[in-house]
């Protein structure tokens, strides 16, 4: 296992190493001078020149790389020109957010998709198939600026039954003590119930939105391999052995019908935090997402840089934690190690 | 009983009433809710199996004799279901107990053996847990003994190194063993009925003689009573007090082994018996009797035998393909890459890393003869038929083919040679090596459009017309797709395909494997026909050795990438030379007459 481990991580660096060239230059490449629109509108060309030569952006683009790069190395991101701040701090303190916001949305769905997938699988043809591939449909078909808006509008603005979609927690709530930054977490470790509800009820509609747009695939997904195999010759196998139906749905389905289901789980999560810029600003969470767009808008190379660098990080330990689940579910995931 | 303390309830009833059959099927028929209506898979089946007997089904595909076993267990798939009929087991009455009886039952009353063992067995849960699964569900031991009890079971179905195995996953044992870990689920409980269905497909004559072995001794230690359902009389001979021949869904005879085989009643088993390739035969003794061919043999093809004699008083004069020294390696899974092993700077011993599929051997085929190559899964014939056809490089050696050296030219390049169309393949799977999306015509006619130099047209469809008449493919057939024609037609077309460039040599790759027997005795006398009007040579790849020897001049025995035993058929045949030969022919189980 800590050879399939060490294996996955070396070669993720060459990715990595690819992610800091190619971001590198995207920015470059990408139209708008930094100088000019940090000068403002009223800036003399010397003014701007100025600025240039303070940036390091008059310098050749190898130069520039070379002092991008070993910056990195010393963990630095870089500070962003908008807000001044430096881009580790912003992102540190971001990616809690959204992370939190994903986890919870990915956690829901798969509560709810694996059940239903389970049993629309067990009982091919009933109502609860046909129920299966109705909200299936309707949870791909729905984009999440829609259904984020949908909800906000019937469980705040009718209901009540939600706080405002105004971020992580109401005003009137200072965060709990920073431990894993995830506000849920943190407000728990602090013993602090009160803040825990708060941010429950904040956390929740946003979640609920990403968690309908992350059903539908997990639902198929399961229901399709558990058909396949549930008609399986190894569960015949285990019936024609007089073993329970719980047994071999569970022990010897499932968990079998479990690997493509892992494998979509990864493709969702990524999906998830393509969908979460979105959500993120349909509710105004502080989130990485929203945070990337705003640099991007503004030609901020540090930050853009950063946030994609985070991005490819975590898709790399994503990848790996989807390996070591296979690893964990199949023998056989193992020994080809 | 047989001094088991931990008898059951319900065995402790049925011994009560010992003079009354284990199992009593009357007048059962099966059907099946398809999409173009009901079917009926079977109909009007009787059968009685009394305690301790042993009764075969013996049918060819689409007989029900599956069916049948499945309904017996109630594990027909959803479409199926009991249309009319009884099936009484020790005094309980099968086809209307409500599930959870039948689930008591299943496991620990009556249990199955499948085919095809890999996949009858959870690939991600290790075996030993598998089989406590069963034991702890029917309560034959608990949360502290299962292990031992488990353990004990493999030691009984012969499992070497049984507290080792306990751990193994099903991919990482033998077909062999793997079959042997299903009977040990099957046995698990002390069931008094077992099931197999087709216990031995798919596995090397000596595996499927001990496997058979094992279960023999094992049901008959235990007073069990058992079906064996296959599709050969051989085996069914072999191990079966009775023998129940079924077609379409019927019963056409059911008879002591020994006497169904003596004196077959019914026109479909005398079929059966004649088509079971066995010694002392020759080919044409598989077909039925036909009128026309006892009176008038003069005007039909020379009968083999004959044709035998005239191979082999002819001269050898032309060498055909002549192989010298041929080695394959591989590199042995699971070793580390020789880039990894290179950069950590360990080398290991050439042995450890690499495989010798194919281990110098030198052999050769001459004009218009027939040689087989016989062994058993792993012993190298496929990869050496593989390297001669061109399709992999061999590590060292010489092929010459017709005169000139053809393992000088890269497997990739010889696609595209000249020689291509001088040596082609009839393969294994006739479904599998058919494009579904090919009629049969474009088929036949794909090598024609590819080297024949045809380019469609009247010619075209003329020459492809031409070869489906050759090969007794009827014309209306032509435009079907392959899900559209039987098992016998679907080879029919591979046969025509690889005839099609008249080519000198034709490799035929266990062309009969997945063939019923009436069908496989149609197509080697089909292929013995062909070679005699076209003149060619064959390369038999096959793990039968009756059937070789059916059909070839000459016999080479393979074992472990090496030649053992090399001869005419008849040689090989009656009076093997080598000892792993004589193993091999005599676990080939086959009727007593």
């Amino acid at each position: 296992m800590l050879k399939l481990i060490g294996s996955r991580l070396a070669t993720a660096v060459p990715s990595l190493i690819g992610v800091v060239i190619v971001t590198f230059m995207l920015t470059r490449v990408l139209p708008g001078d930094t100088a000019a629109y940090f000068a403002g509108p009223a800036a003399t060309a010397e003014s701007i020149a100025e600025i240039r030569t303070k940036l390091g952006l008059d310098k050749p683009l190898p130069v520039q790389f070379v002092d991008y790069v070993s910056a990195l190395a010393k963990g630095d991101l870089g500070s962003s020109l908008s807000t001044g701040q430096p881009v580790a701090a912003e992102i540190s303190a971001r990616l809690p957010a959204s992370a939190e916001l994903t986890l919870a949305g990915l956690i829901l769905a798969l509560a709810i998709a694996v059940p239903f997938g389970i049993m629309a699988a067990v009982k091919q043809g009933s109502w609860v198939d046909h129920a299966c591939r109705l909200i299936t449909t309707a949870g791909v078909s729905l984009p999440v600026f829609f259904t984020g808006l949908l909800l906000v509008y019937v469980f705040y603005f009718k209901l009540g039954w939600a706080p405002a979609p105004l971020g992580r927690l109401d005003v009137f709530f200072s965060a709990p003590e920073t431990v894993t930054g995830f506000y849920l977490i943190d407000s728990l470790i602090a013993r602090d119930f009160e803040t825990f509800r708060a941010a429950l009820a904040q956390l929740a509609v946003p979640a609920i939105t990403l968690a309908i747009f992350a059903l539908a695939p997990i639902a198929r997904m399961t229901r399709a391999s558990m058909l396949s195999v549930l008609s399986s010759e190894f569960v015949r196998t285990a019936r024609a052995a007089g073993l329970t139906d719980t047994t071999v749905i569970i022990t010897y389905a499932f968990r079998n019908a479990m690997l493509p289901v892992v494998t979509t789980l990864g493709m969702v999560f990524s999906f998830l935090l393509g969908a979460n810029v979105l959500v993120e600003k349909v509710f105004a969470w502080p989130g990485i997402g929203s945070y990337a767009v705003e640099a991007l808008i503004t030609s901020d190379y540090a930050p853009v840089q950063g946030f994609v660098l985070a991005m490819a990080i975590l898709y790399v330990i994503l990848n790996l934690l989807i390996d070591i689940a296979y690893g964990v579910i199949d023998p056989r995931a193992r020994s080809e190690a | 009983m047989h001094g088991n303390v931990d008898v059951t309830a319900q065995a402790a009833k049925t011994s009560e009433t010992p003079s009354g059959p284990l199992l009593e099927v009357r007048d059962l028929t099966v059907e099946f809710a398809t999409r173009r209506g009901v079917v009926t898979a079977v109909s009007q089946v009787n059968l009685t199996l009394a305690k301790g007997e042993t009764l075969g089904i013996v049918g060819e595909s689409g007989s029900g004799k599956s069916v049948t076993s499945y309904t017996v267990m109630r594990i027909l798939d959803r479409a199926g279901r009991i249309a009319e009929g009884s099936i009484t087991f020790s005094g309980m009455d099968v086809a209307h107990a409500p599930e959870s009886a039948m689930r008591d039952l299943r496991g620990r009353e009556m249990s199955m053996i499948f085919q095809n063992p890999r996949a009858a067995l959870n690939p991600i849960r290790t075996v030993g847990r598998q089989i406590g699964d069963v034991q702890l569900q029917h309560v034959q031991a608990d949360a502290r003994n299962v292990k031992e009890k488990v353990i004990d079971i493999l030691k009984q179905v012969r499992i070497a190194r049984p507290e080792e195995r306990y751990q193994a996953y099903p991919f990482e044992l033998s077909g062999g063993m793997c079959q042997r870990i299903v009977i040990a689920l099957a046995l698990a409980c002390r069931p008094q009925l077992m099931i197999a269905d087709e216990p031995t497909t798919g596995l090397d004559v000596t595996t499927q003689k001990a496997v058979m072995d094992l279960v023999t001794e094992l049901t008959r230690e235990r007073g069990m009573s058992t079906l064996l359902i296959t599709h050969d009389l051989g085996l069914a001979a072999a191990y079966c007090d009775t023998v129940m021949v079924m077609e379409k869904g019927k019963v056409v005879e059911t008879a002591p082994a020994e006497r169904i085989f003596r004196d077959p009643q019914h026109p479909y088993t005398r079929k059966l018996m004649r088509a079971t390739p066995r010694p002392g035969i020759t080919l044409r003794d598989l077909l039925p009797e036909e009128p026309a061919v006892s009176a008038a043999p003069a005007q039909n093809p020379p009968p083999q035998s004959e044709a035998r004699a005239q191979a082999a008083s002819a001269p050898a004069t032309k060498v055909l393909l002549q192989v010298e020294n041929l080695v394959k390696e591989y590199p042995r899974q699971g070793a580390p890459s020789a880039f990894l092993s290179g950069l950590l700077g360990k080398k290991a011993p050439p042995e450890e890393r690499i495989f010798r599929a194919v281990d110098d051997i030198s052999f050769a085929v001459l004009k218009g003869e027939s040689v087989g190559l016989v062994g058993e899964s792993g012993c190298g014939k496929s990869t050496t038929s593989t390297i001669v056809m061109r399709l992999i490089d061999p590590t060292a050696g010489r092929i010459s083919f017709a005169g000139e050296d053809i393992s000088a030219i890269p497997a990739k390049d010889f696609a595209h040679h000249p020689m291509r169309r001088r040596i082609q393949m009839v393969f294994q799977d006739p479904t599998e090596s058919l494009n579904p999306r090919y009629t049969a015509e474009r088929a036949i006619a794909d090598p024609l459009l590819r080297m024949g130099g045809f380019s469609g047209g009247a010619k075209l469809r003329a020459r492809v017309a031409d070869l489906a008449e050759m090969v007794g493919l009827p014309q209306n057939l032509l435009e079907r797709f392959p899900h559209q024609l039987s098992g016998g037609q679907k080879a029919r077309v591979g046969i025509a395909r690889a005839i099609a460039l008249d080519p000198d040599l034709v490799i035929l790759d266990e062309p009969t494997a997945a063939l019923d027997v009436s069908v496989q005795a149609v197509v080697l006398n089909l292929l013995e026909d062909l070679k005699q009007r076209l003149g060619m040579s064959y390369l038999f790849v096959s793990h039968d050795l009756h059937v070789v020897g059916l059909l070839c001049d000459r016999v080479i025995v393979m074992r472990a990438g090496r030649i053992v035993e090399e001869g005419s058929s008849q040689q090989v045949l009656d009076a093997p030379k080598d000892a792993y030969t004589r193993e091999l022919i005599a676990a080939i189980p086959h009727p007593p007459v």
